[in-house]
């Protein structure tokens, strides 16, 4: 009995390093000339792996319709840097030092792509995020660039919502302390909103979580007393769903405002009737397509996936797409022509929009409001860049 | 501050308190019989609830249905883990075996990642449980109102076992010494089985009652209850099933008190726990209810 015990699990664990070894490495070797890699650095593991998964299936879909470019074919790498900083920059070592890739998409969560960005810097791999909206990601690197918004931007947007839509005179906050996205909205948020109101006390109250905390009914009992008008709480969707679970259970019913990691399936799954109503800004809606490209791009992924897109995706997807543009360009396949190639991309059509880079490789683009609607993300308005 | 907020607070720290005492006693339990810390028991527990889920929502069984067969399976599993990880190093030294139970932690963790997936899963909480019940100014979820009823009754059918069978007083033979039960014919194995039995049956239920309170499922959802959970056993004095239950309370209530009159430290929530320790093992190293234990020369 015993050594069948055994055996079983060692079976398993060979299995899982089986499995797990393939998420790691290339799935096919083949000769380096005629292979580019892209690294692809998201979370597939941990709490924000619906977030990675989101934008592999764009990055993957896009791979699907473009595989090919300088006649040579395109190779995706996955790297899992598992929802944590530190495997973050474990997983950044991995693509840049032992697969040697041409450049790197990712990743979903500002935390990670800030650890990891001092890494791809130094190799001068270029790396493009789809989602990471923190302005710190490319701040100060010139080989990090992105095909969103930033957060200076997306914190402005829900601030006047507040302000403007929900007539909020005093907003509470709740902010995943650990999490630099967090944190940063945060701090755009209430910049913004004490700007509208015109005073400091418009923000009545400000609490925190960690990242993976489950209980948050402390927080929420102290801010049910300050009977605020709305709440701000950016961060990511797990904890979110549970914030706004627990919020109602405790009987507050103000609405909850918060940003673009809310779009997730789990979102609603965890939060069910209690996250009706919720409202966040995001990048991208299926219901106004705004290029030719994005008309491609959903017909392509409601066949393959038989569903809607989540906004990530079609970013994840753009991200692809720049790295490809830029290296048909550049007609090299050496990181740095590579990367001086993406800085230069201007009015370029991806599924999500046209993609301009500023000068620190930020996308200038329009924000997206999305309310959650009988269990289901509804496309409310569009806020335009201010330039 | 009113009343009324303060009453909340205190009815948040027990319900959270609860759940740390139900992982806390399996702790405990097998430490008082092999003195081995069980680093596994955390993932046992995330095992637990999510065999529940499974069972729910897989093959449609009514709740009690699933949380019994979860139980059951729990304590298979559990069983299975001793005798794998732990049971062939039963003559070995005290560190070897801990070794294996990290290893054996790792081992769950990992293959229950590729198994049951990185992505969050949400634990469907059977109406009776999601209840909000009003009074005044308080409102709770009907589980958190459970959770402390079910650890109490739990512990008290623990104590009657230990104290008052024939099993129990086998248990309490060999957690005194080992040799001599052995000596005074005792099957020492089944003693240790059962042992783990109790203690993953326990590590079921408080992973069920866990996804109902806080409904998000992950593989990794074990470490930080199954690490906070060891303390408080440690803080109750491990060993004793009562000041585990102890334990727990205090852990939870501190954690949401703290929380709660001073916001700015909610970053240092996980920490409290770890404070807490080590004031107690500088304080009263044999925990609140531990007693002093001469070493055997």
């Amino acid at each position: 009995m015993k050594k069948h015990v055994a055996l079983l699990l060692v079976f398993m664990l060979g299995l899982a390093t089986l499995l797990t070894g393939c998420g790691g490495t290339t799935e096919q070797a083949s000769e380096e000339s005629d292979v580019i890699k892209i690294g692809i650095f998201e979370p597939m593991t941990g709490a924000n792996a619906a977030g990675g998964e989101m934008e592999v299936e764009g990055i993957k879909l896009a791979n699907e319709l473009y595989p090919e470019v300088l006649g040579k074919k395109v190779e995706l790498v996955i790297a899992d840097n598992k929802s944590d900083k530190v495997e973050a920059a474990n997983a950044a070592t991995m693509l840049v030092d032992k697969e040697k890739v041409s450049a790197v998409i990712g990743s979903w969560g500002s935390s990670f792509s800030i650890a990891a960005g001092p890494i791809f810097k130094d190799a001068g791999i270029p790396a493009v995020g789809a989602s990471c909206t923190n302005p710190l990601v490319t701040m100060g690197n010139e080989y990090y660039s992105r095909v969103c918004f930033i957060d200076s931007f997306q914190g402005t947007v829900m601030a006047n919502y507040a302000y403007n839509e929900l007539g909020a005179k005093r907003v509470a906050i709740i902010q995943e302390i650990s999490s630099d996205y967090s944190v940063g909205l945060v701090k755009y948020f209430e910049e913004a909103f004490v700007g509208f109101t015109g005073s400091e006390d418009s923000i009545i109250g400000k609490a925190s979580y960690n990242t993976g905390d489950q209980d948050f009914t402390a927080q929420l009992t102290n801010i049910k007393e300050l009977n605020p008008d709305a709440i701000f709480a950016p961060g990511n969707y797990t904890e979110g769903a549970l914030l706004v679970k627990q919020a109602r259970e405790l009987g507050i019913d103000v609405p909850f405002i918060a940003t673009d990691t809310w779009e997730a399936p789990e979102f609603l799954e965890i939060g069910g009737e209690s996250v009706e109503g919720a409202v966040f800004s995001t990048f991208f809606t299926t219901e106004v397509p705004i290029t030719d490209e994005s008309e491609k791009f959903l017909k392509a992924y409601r066949e393959k996936y038989d569903k809607e897109p989540a906004s990530v995706t079609a970013l994840g997807y753009d991200a692809y797409l720049v790295i490809l543009n830029a290296i048909e360009q550049s007609g090299s396949t050496d990181p740095a022509e590579i990367n001086k190639f993406i800085s230069q991309t201007k009015d370029f059509e991806g599924a999500a929009g046209m993609i301009s880079l500023d000068p620190n490789g930020d996308a200038i683009k329009s924000a997206v409001i999305k309310e959650v609607k009988d269990g289901e993300f509804k496309y409310l308005t569009v806020v335009e860049p201010i330039q | 501050m009113g009343s009324q907020v303060f009453l909340q607070h205190l009815a948040n720290g027990i319900s959270l308190g609860s759940l740390y005492a139900l992982l806390a006693i399996g702790y405990t339990m097998v430490y008082g019989i092999l003195r081995l810390i069980n680093f596994a028991h955390g993932d046992i527990f995330m095992f637990g609830t999510y065999m529940a889920y499974y069972a729910i929502t897989s093959f449609m069984l009514p709740w009690w249905l699933s949380f019994i067969l979860a139980i059951l399976l729990t304590v298979i599993f559990g069983v299975m883990v001793e005798r794998s990880a732990y049971k062939p190093l039963r003559n070995s030294p005290r560190i070897s075996v801990m070794i294996s139970a990290i290893g054996a932690s790792f081992l769950i963790e990992n293959v229950a990642i590729v198994v049951f997936g990185g992505r969050p899963k949400t634990f469907p909480v059977p109406e009776m449980f999601a209840k909000v019940l009003s009074l005044g100014e308080v409102s709770i979820v009907s589980v958190t109102l459970y959770t402390p009823v079910i650890t109490l009754l739990l512990l008290a059918l623990l104590l009657y076992v230990v104290n008052k069978t024939k099993t129990g007083m086998a248990m309490r033979a060999v957690s005194k010494d080992y040799e001599a039960a052995r000596l005074m014919g005792i099957d020492v194995n089944r003693i240790i089985s059962f042992t783990f039995a109790m203690g993953s049956g326990l590590a079921a239920v408080g992973g069920i009652m866990w996804g109902m309170k806080y409904p998000t499922l992950l593989p990794l959802m074990g470490m930080m209850p199954g690490l906070k959970c060891f303390i408080a056993a440690v803080v109750g004095g491990i060993g004793d099933i009562r000041g585990a239950v102890l334990g727990g309370f205090i852990l939870g209530l501190s954690e949401i008190m703290i929380i709660a009159f001073f916001p700015a430290l909610t970053g240092y929530r996980d920490a409290i726990a770890f404070v807490l320790l080590i004031v107690i093992l500088l304080v009263k190293p044999t925990g609140l209810m531990g007693q002093n234990l001469t070493e055997k020369v």
